[in-house]
């Protein structure tokens, strides 16, 4: 059964077809049937945020804060950092060049970040 | 199609049926209730889902948390004048289409704090109810019996024709006047599309109000 276009693999794309149109053909149906039966009647309650039936106070896109950030520098540094430092010290001798320079700007970047939290007084603790 | 042709052949052995009929079947069977309890009768309905009375027959065992994808909101118990501008909002915010069940003597009257100060006498002064049940609390079987009632009103609602119901009609709001805090009460005191006392008209017409909030 070696259909000219799909050689051996036409059941699979019969199949496939089958599958795409028994996923996609409840979709078009409830949409049809939306259209015919169901108006849309939006509003303002219906479309503001759901807050448990409280009216809804100011917006839910408000600038956040990372105030975390510092720690996940800190995080990089000694923790990500040292993991990749271990087998980078022990490939060293047979690293070519290049990826010895794309590990020395990897720490570069790193150390740059330490700077910046050491600046910062994160190191500081008493 | 003709309801004695239709018996003819059903006698047959030939089922027909109409989409309606499909589709309100369906619907009556997948009716999904909100989270959402008030006071004492709360516990009722909670007991109702539980194994021993297992609302779950009637396919209504899905509470959704959220009033987005419920289809019927249970009123279960008091709502205080407090609460009121709450849950008129949560009805608003149902999908359409959206059914009502006031449960419990203070749900559809106020019950027994009526003439409290701070209690709302019967909650269908905002939405419209499709099923009210006495009792205070009304037994678990009272609130199937209820939920049968709504089902058998889900399943004669027409498609198409000028008696579908309100939610078909594209020209009528889905949502209702949210009630404020008032000097002495809540404003306004009620619907008047949704509350009519003396008269047997249809309640849930709601012509002229679209949700203010």
């Amino acid at each position: 059964m070696n259909s000219p276009v799909f050689g051996p693999y036409l059941p699979i794309v019969v199949l496939a077809i089958a599958a795409a149109g028994f996923a996609v053909a409840p979709l078009a149906l409830a949409w049809l049937w939306s259209k015919r039966y169901s108006p849309r009647k939006p509003g303002p309650s219906k479309n503001s945020t759901y807050e448990c039936g409280l009216e809804t106070k100011d917006n839910g896109l408000i600038p956040f804060k990372p105030e975390y950030y510092l720690y996940a520098i800190i995080f990089l540094i000694f923790d990500v950092e040292a993991i990749f430092l271990l087998p980078f010290a022990v490939a060293f001798t047979g690293l070519s060049i290049g990826a010895s320079i794309a590990m020395m700007v990897f720490l570069l970047l790193l150390a740059e970040g330490l700077v910046w939290a050491w600046q910062k007084g994160v190191l500081t603790w008493a | 199609m003709d309801q004695k042709l239709k018996i003819e052949l059903s006698k047959q052995g030939i089922v027909t049926t109409t989409l309606e009929e499909l589709y309100n079947w369906g619907r009556k069977n997948s009716v999904w209730p909100m989270t959402f309890g008030l006071a004492c009768c709360a516990i009722e309905m909670i007991a109702t889902t539980m194994a021993r009375y297992d609302l779950a027959r009637f396919g209504a065992e899905v509470f959704r948390p959220s009033p987005r994808q419920a289809d019927l909101m249970i009123v279960s118990g008091t709502v205080t004048k407090k609460m009121a501008p709450q849950v008129v909002r949560l009805y608003n915010q149902m999908a359409e289409p959206k059914y009502v069940i006031a449960m419990g003597a203070c749900a559809i009257s106020g019950g027994p704090f009526k003439q409290g100060y701070n209690v709302l006498k019967g909650i269908d002064r905002y939405i419209p109810v499709d099923v009210h049940i006495p009792g205070c609390p009304p037994r678990p079987e009272a609130l199937i019996d209820a939920f049968m009632t709504l089902q058998k009103k889900i399943d004669e609602q027409a498609l198409t024709g000028a008696n579908r119901p309100r939610h078909l009609h594209a020209d009528t709001p889905s949502e209702f006047v949210v009630p404020r805090f008032g000097a002495h009460d809540l404003e306004p005191p009620n619907n008047p599309n949704v509350w009519r006392i003396l008269n047997n008209e249809p309640c849930g017409a709601g012509e002229a109000d679209a949700g203010e909030d």
